[in-house]
């Protein structure tokens, strides 16, 4: 154990759009055995921001598109806000 | 069966350090070691965890979360390059052999990160767009009484020509001018503010860049879908020393101001300071 850096201080949890930003978008990318195809990452951000950011907001300005997507069903919705 | 699924590639460190932490789906998270570099990884079913289970909101956001702790656990105590989410491997010895395969480039890779931290700022102008001044579109100014009538003295030869005057329709068209006229000052006033809110975030993007080792650019995310105040015209991380990070926040939140907000995010392990792509390269043969 000669290699420790210094302890970075602990940031309370990030939000959810900032922590897909970077898993989704920065990171490492090492070619896997297993392929994981993620939806488009633009795209799926775009999704999530929406849901992550403010489901009244974006319902006052008549976005509610995920009423009619079946991945994204309203319990789904709750969750992602909780 | 089950697959290795890699969080993060790490200077080696003692795990019980992570006292427990848990992976995605609360797997126990171990370190597959080559030489001085760790892998850290966790089991997942080599089925049931494709990518259509992961574009299922909920699904992606259990998954992002647990990765990202992983991460940030493993940062706290280590230099860490973190991997994107989902890089998945066949088994243990896979993973070793990417270590072992590509050693100089993640040795040199984590000798660059080491000490430092990720740090992110977002810059929005204080408000929407200006609003649009109150008068509506033409036809809601009744003719004559609008500020236009002032100006009656203007030649009106636009709109005009065609057909003989009637009775109110010159008054119209310098209504109708005047409002054009009004627009396009609207639009260069929004334009300048805007100009100027961006030539300012980019000051300050100068600035605080001058304070970090390295800065990327990212793209800014879409104010109607953040739900954010105003608009967002900056998103930088800057990789900076981590004993300088409360140096570095409190620079860059002195900067806000002038209509100018700014988020400071983080501290994040350098996610944004990856080694680029592999895709760049020629593909190598792993069967």
């Amino acid at each position: 154990m000669t290699e420790l850096t210094t302890r970075a201080p602990q940031a309370p949890a990030p939000n959810l759009a900032d922590v897909l930003e970077r898993v989704l978008d920065k990171g490492m990318v090492i070619a896997g055995d297993i392929r994981i195809n993620l939806l488009d990452v633009e795209l799926l951000t775009i999704k999530l921001r929406l849901l992550v950011a403010s489901v009244e907001r974006a319902k006052e300005m008549g976005i509610d598109w995920w009423e009619h997507d079946p991945t994204l069903s309203s319990r789904a919705i709750r969750e992602v806000e909780r | 069966m089950n697959a290795s699924y890699t969080y993060a590639v790490a200077r080696p460190f003692r795990l019980d350090l992570l006292a427990g932490l848990r992976g995605v789906d609360g797997a126990p998270v171990r370190l597959v070691r080559h030489d001085d570099l760790v892998a850290v990884v966790s089991s997942v079913p080599d089925t049931g965890f494709d990518e259509r289970s992961l574009e299922a909101l909920p699904r992606l956001a259990e998954v992002a979360r647990a990765h990202h702790a992983v991460v940030a656990g493993v940062a706290a105590h280590t230099v860490t390059l973190p991997c994107r989410l989902a890089t998945i491997h066949r088994g243990d010895d896979r993973v070793a052999a990417v270590l072992r395969d590509r050693y100089p480039r993640l040795r040199a890779a984590l000798d660059r990160l080491a000490g430092r931290v990720e740090l992110g700022v977002k810059v929005y102008t204080e408000a929407g767009p200006p609003a649009v001044a109150a008068s509506g579109p033409p036809a809601e100014v009744p003719a004559g009484t609008g500020p236009t009538a002032a100006l009656g003295g203007l030649p009106s030869n636009i709109h005009t020509d065609a057909e003989p005057p009637t009775a109110g329709s010159p008054e119209a068209a310098r209504s109708g001018r005047d409002y054009l006229r009004r627009r396009r000052a609207e639009q260069r006033a929004r334009e300048e503010g805007r100009g100027a809110a961006h030539q300012a975030a980019e000051r300050m993007d100068a600035e605080l860049a001058a304070l970090a080792a390295d800065h990327r650019r990212h793209r800014p995310q879409d104010r109607r879908l953040s739900g954010a105040e105003g608009e967002h015209i900056l998103n930088v991380a800057y990789l900076v020393a981590a004993d300088q990070v409360g140096a570095f926040t409190a620079q860059a939140r002195a900067l806000a101001g002038g209509g100018l907000r700014v988020e400071v995010t983080g501290p994040w392990a350098p996610y944004s300071f990856a080694p680029p792509d592999e895709a760049d390269e020629p593909a190598e043969d792993l069967t």
